[in-house]
């Protein structure tokens, strides 16, 4: 889909992408980590689906596997074992792109329509421009991006865009064994996390609730936690992401700032040697006024 | 045209080499990195070939720089120091940007302006090499922490600006003493120049010899 782009980095407001079939809805992703019981299928669907086959790993003594997200492992399911009122809990969280309505890897990204994000705000890496510069893994509050280093580009997860242009839902959603991944319109999956959030507050879980984190303009991968007031618990789910202050000076202030530098400089230069003219070598007594 | 008995050698070979080995480099890291810090100059990567080359070959041209600024370094940080009558120079920067240098201060190796210049560079290389060298993909950069990443990425895009500001200024003096540049391209400069501009070097010249030109 090209015509549906509402967002693309390194593109002046003046020249706007293409963005006439924006008549839709926003879609998320639901994740409820209080269904889920950690099988992995979605990271052999997102890999099956995608086409990407990483090396196989080693054992780092945990269940997490891979240990980490990668340019071949675009989900991770994360575990972590906490003590709450006694006892013990297994909080896993399936880590990936958060698809961030505001995502700090578009703004951080130099290279036109290299990121870009469509009506249906799936935020897509467009690898065949990318350069592998990684501005995007220093623009993203969540530690998503990872880079291959076989082609240097940079990779994560689509949301299978290709998918839900066709009315497909994401692999991982489809496989699901335990409906604990979700996915329809965003306004939908907010009600529908409205049912799980009251029913987990019937079972004890006074905090749960729906991580949507209004730092980043809300996201479209959306998380149903039992304990919605301590994210961190989830392996480092980031409690109040947003765009470091630094992308923001560096994409936004500066740049201004610097052309501003440039024009006075050489403005600078051009009346001053039009006021003063040369200096000459040789014209010992010369004095300029 | 001067003869031979009219010039003095200002600039030995290996330091015009070096000079414009390092001029050579930053034209290219300069041009690229403009195309990756303005979005809107995207298309000066192609200096490099494509926007892939440029991110792989930007580092490259920025150790070439690196490697002719040590050599200019180690050659000129001597020339560079500050000495006694430095402040009456700054005193005078009015009266020297009208063109009267030549009428305030006697002038050694280099002035004033050109030693800050000097090490105004040399500073913001170190950190441009710094932070480079953190946020070069895909050799260095996973080696640290994103914030720090952030921070390299940042200090690398103002330092880089700063750098060109100060090479404008470099180019401009230049271009506004004349016979200066013929230093830099042939090695020689007229005694004339010299002895208007760089007086005290020129008795230096004459008493002590050429040391490290």
């Amino acid at each position: 889909m090209t015509q549906d782009i509402i967002q693309r980095s390194a593109t002046n407001g003046l020249t706007p992408p293409p963005q006439a079939r924006d008549f839709q809805q926003e879609v998320a992703k639901l994740i409820d980590t209080s269904i889920c019981i950690g099988c992995k299928a979605c990271q052999v669907a997102c890999s099956e689906w995608n086409d990407y086959r990483p090396e196989v790993g080693h054992s780092v003594g945990v269940y997490d596997n891979p240990a980490d997200l990668g340019p071949k492992a675009w989900t991770v399911m994360r575990y972590n074992e906490v003590v709450e009122n006694g006892k013990l809990q297994w909080l896993i969280r399936k880590d990936g792109c958060m698809h961030c309505d505001d995502p700090g890897c578009l703004k951080a990204c130099p290279v036109p329509g290299a990121i870009v994000k469509h009506a249906n705000g799936i935020v897509d890496f467009v690898s065949e421009l990318c350069t592998g510069c990684g501005y995007c893994i220093a623009g993203c509050p969540f530690n998503v991006p990872r880079q291959n280093p076989a082609d240097k580009r940079v990779y994560k997860c689509t949301l299978c865009v290709d998918r839900v242009a066709v009315g497909q839902e994401p692999a991982c959603v489809k496989t699901c064994p335990t409906s604990a991944i979700m996915f329809g319109s965003k306004d939908s999956m907010k009600v529908r996390a409205d049912e799980r959030i009251s029913e987990l507050k019937t079972r004890g879980f006074a905090n749960a609730g729906l991580y949507d984190p209004e730092g980043v303009g809300g996201t479209h991968v959306m998380y149903v936690l039992h304990h919605a007031d301590r994210p961190e618990l989830y392996s480092g789910l980031p409690k109040n992401p947003s765009i470091s202050p630094l992308v923001h000076f560096w994409k936004g202030l500066f740049k201004p700032l610097a052309a501003a530098g440039f024009i006075a400089a050489f403005a600078a230069a051009a009346l001053h040697y039009t006021k003063v003219g040369p200096v000459t070598e040789d014209d010992e007594e010369g004095h300029h006024g | 045209m001067a003869n031979q008995k009219d010039v003095v050698l200002r600039h030995s070979y290996p330091a015009r080499v070096a000079h414009w080995l390092t001029a050579l480099g930053f034209f290219m890291v300069a041009v690229s990195g403009l195309g990756f810090f303005f979005p809107s100059l995207h298309w000066l990567l192609g200096i490099m070939g494509t926007p892939q080359l440029a991110q792989f070959l930007h580092p490259v041209f920025g150790i070439v720089m690196v490697l002719g600024l040590v050599v200019l370094f180690l050659r000129n940080a001597p020339h560079c120091l500050p000495e006694k009558g430095d402040g009456k120079w700054f005193q005078h920067t009015a009266d020297i940007l009208k063109g009267n240098e030549h009428h305030v201060v006697e002038v050694g190796h280099y002035n004033p302006g050109q030693k800050m210049l000097f090490w105004k560079i040399m500073g913001l290389t170190l950190l441009l090499l710094i932070t480079g060298l953190i946020a070069w993909r895909p050799y260095f950069a996973d080696l640290f922490p994103i914030p720090l990443l952030r921070l390299a990425l940042v200090l690398h895009s103002v330092c880089g600006i700063l750098m060109m500001f100060l090479v404008i200024v470099h180019i401009y003096m230049g271009f506004w003493y004349k016979g200066t540049v013929r230093g830099m391209l042939y090695g020689t400069v007229t005694r004339s120049w010299a002895k208007k501009h760089h007086p005290r070097w020129l008795r230096e010249l004459a008493t002590k010899g050429n040391k490290n030109p």
